[in-house]
């Protein structure tokens, strides 16, 4: 069952500098209980997109245009008291950096329960209760002693365990994991991951989980979508990507894992930066950092297509990509190979090592 | 425990501070050329030559100023302010008779200046750039930019003399009485209003460089209803830097107490200070000053002590 599906949808910042569109004519979906990865550099709307879903663009953001569908209800058309009760309640979040996300002045535990005595109308002794455990589940020892410590009582882990436990805490139907692991050292986001994948099962929870990590991808997402400067440039089943990526981009980012026995620079891999949002570059706005980039490149904007057909994806589509190679623009041919060196990050189900 | 020692420490510290105090204005006050002695022979002109040399002699001031200074200071410490000359009272009674008033038109002050400062600080940083912003913040600018002794001159005359609402001089009722409260207003408005400014620009842009903050958005993101993220979330974080200012504020609103009890006639503290100067009641003077200067860090110390309670990551060791 589709539990989200997102169409055509444009956000932008009126800053001072011009208007930035952060996200440009992006369409999704999730379905119930799945995890869905979106990767992509720093600054290619990721972030935006999530806030979006919870309609919490603020000045000077707009969502320009689109639809949120959420259980087949448009959130862009609800009342604020009606968006209010899904914020938090079936749709929850965990932010990128957990210390900034808790308040500094009140507790741990308070800042779980004010969310579950607002939705679920616990009163305060069943609220402690429920947090008590949710922070018990999310794996912080001794729960019910740190229920009353504050934020900077606990470690960088621990809180960004609290951020997980807050955000399930009124057992959402989808999650929105925005870099989870960002903030946390290698064992630590290991150990993270791993427990929202257990979570999102246990709770049947839908996951969209944010990252510029196509190894974290591979690991916990079923489905997954590149982004580049705001929009989509690929959409695939995790498989599908990984052994045949269809986008000259998501290629880059490929080879840009670390693998066991890879020396190279990850940096190296996709020369350049993205482009400054203020100023895409027109066409395809990976041609500058493009290998396979022709004159037409800079000219017209590739749409999102079928790679095989041609024709137009949309939200339905499963496999997707931004690319004037599927429309018959380009005159070269894409020529890059997909070898799998060292271990193969789907083979490593179950592990830990990554 | 720890917050217990940081206490006792500041109170230590009060001593030290009062000495320096009280060693400077007794300084000042011998530079000025005139002792009481002159001020009571100016008033009775029939106080021969060496009548004026007893009463010179009799309070010690024809003595080496170290050594008065020293005499005070012994008489200090033995609970003994001085005297006031020209009157023969004890510097104490004259404090303790008047501190009263002092403490009711401050608190009013006060009171006004936070009960305006912070819904108004609160509105402006939610309406950021907005019209109630820019409303708020001329106002805020011309509340610090007028005079105290101005304002409290054209609120006699318009409340005064023009709505016939008051009287120019507040008749001496019991100070603890509901009717005080009335005549209490105006002196009151008058001292709080720079406060009241200078707190409400505080609260607002701590208020609303707190709102960037990502713990709003994720407050938010719980679906809690705008009422508790501003009122809950903001509030507390921003209250931590309004009350260090609003402690500072009990300075300006005591030192503003001096004028505003001379324009309204109000028998407090500031007047008796004011013609204490110009008696040269030397006595009276420095333990009025002392007395201020308890006051002011009495307040930085209750300061401390709710910044250490509003935010958790304080502490005292
Ligand atoms: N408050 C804002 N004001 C102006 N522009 C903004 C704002 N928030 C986001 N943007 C624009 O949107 C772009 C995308 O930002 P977003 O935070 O979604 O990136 P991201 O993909 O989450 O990156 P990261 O991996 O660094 O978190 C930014 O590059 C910026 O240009
Ligand atoms: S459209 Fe051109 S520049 Fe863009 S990804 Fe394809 S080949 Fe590269
Ligand atoms: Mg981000």
């Amino acid at each position: 069952m589709t539990l989200l599906e997102i169409n055509d949808l444009t956000v932008n910042f009126y800053t001072e500098d011009g208007v930035v569109t952060a996200v440009d004519d992006l369409s999704y979906r999730i379905e119930s209980g799945e995890t869905f990865g979106v990767v992509g550099e720093s600054g290619a709307g990721k972030s935006v997109t999530a806030l979006s879903l919870m309609r919490l663009i603020e000045d000077p953001g707009r969502i320009e245009s689109g639809e949120i569908l959420f259980k087949g209800e448009d959130l862009l058309e609800m009342s604020e008291a009606e968006i209010r009760s899904v914020r938090g309640n079936e749709i929850a979040m965990i932010f990128q950096d957990a210390q900034t996300a808790l308040n500094p002045v009140y507790s741990v535990g308070e800042q779980i329960s004010e969310a579950i005595r607002h939705h679920l109308n616990y009163s305060d002794a069943e609220a402690r209760d429920r947090t008590i455990q949710l922070l018990d589940r999310v794996g912080i020892p001794d729960a019910e002693s740190r229920y009353d410590d504050y934020p900077h009582e606990f470690s960088g882990g621990m809180q960004q365990r609290a951020v997980i436990a807050m955000a399930l805490s009124c057992d959402p139907d989808l999650l929105i994991a925005d870099e989870p692991t960002t903030a946390l050292d290698v064992t630590t986001e290991a150990k993270i991951l791993d427990q929202i994948q257990d979570l999102a099962d246990e709770f049947d929870t839908a996951v969209q989980l944010i990252t510029h990590d196509l190894g974290v991808v591979a690991k916990i997402c079923e489905r997954v979508m590149v982004m580049y400067a705001g929009r989509p440039v690929e959409k695939a089943p995790v498989e599908d990507l990984y052994y045949d990526p269809k986008h000259p981009y998501t290629v880059g980012l490929m080879s840009s894992i670390p693998r066991i026995g890879d020396e190279r620079d990850r940096l190296q891999t996709i020369p350049g930066t993205m482009p400054d949002l203020v100023d895409v570059p027109p066409g395809c706005a990976f041609h500058p950092r493009c290998p396979y980039a022709e004159e037409s490149c800079a000219q017209k904007q590739p749409p999102l297509v079928d790679p095989e057909t041609g024709d137009a994806a949309t939200a339905a589509d499963d496999r997707a990509a931004a690319c004037l190679e599927y429309t018959g623009d380009l005159e070269g041919e894409l020529e890059f190979e997909v070898s799998v060196e060292g271990e193969d990050p789907l083979l490593e189900e179950g592990q830990d090592a990554r | 425990m720890s917050l217990r020692r940081f206490i006792a420490k500041r109170v230590l510290l009060i001593f030290p501070i009062l000495f320096g105090v009280s060693v400077i204005t007794f300084a000042l006050v011998h530079i000025t050329p005139g002792d009481p002695v002159d001020v009571v022979v100016a008033l009775n002109p029939d106080i021969s030559p060496a009548e004026e040399a007893r009463l010179r002699a009799r309070y010690g001031l024809n003595d080496p100023i170290w050594e008065q200074y020293l005499d005070w200071l012994v008489g200090v410490l033995q609970g003994d302010f001085g005297k006031v000359i020209a009157t023969d009272r004890a510097v104490s009674t004259v404090i303790v008779e008047r501190l009263p008033e002092t403490i009711a038109l401050g608190l009013f002050g006060w009171v006004f200046a936070v009960i305006i400062a912070v819904p108004a600080g609160i509105y402006a940083a939610v309406r950021k750039d907005e019209l109630g912003d820019h409303v708020s913040r001329f106002l805020a600018l011309s509340g610090i930019s007028i005079p105290n002794f101005w304002l409290g001159l054209m609120l006699i005359l318009v409340g005064a003399l023009t709505l016939n609402l008051w009287p120019v001089l507040a008749p001496r009722t019991a100070l603890y009485s509901p009717e005080m409260l009335w005549y209490l207003l105006l002196p009151g408005i008058t001292i709080g209003t720079a406060s009241a400014s200078t707190l409400m620009r505080i609260m607002r842009s701590s208020m609303a460089e707190e709102m960037n903050k990502e713990y709003v958005t994720a407050a938010r993101a719980k679906g809690l209803p705008e009422r508790t993220v501003v009122l809950k979330h903001v509030l507390r974080n921003s209250l931590i830097s309004v009350t260090t200012v609003a402690a500072f504020l009990t300075a300006s609103i005591v030192s503003g107490s001096v004028v505003v009890e001379q324009v309204f006639g109000w028998p407090g503290l500031g007047r008796a200070l004011i013609s204490a100067v110009s008696n040269r009641e030397i006595d009276l003077i420095l333990g009025i000053t002392l007395f201020i200067g308890v006051a002011i860090i009495l307040a930085n110390l209750v300061a401390d002590i709710l910044y250490a309670v509003l935010d958790p990551r304080i502490r005292y060791d």
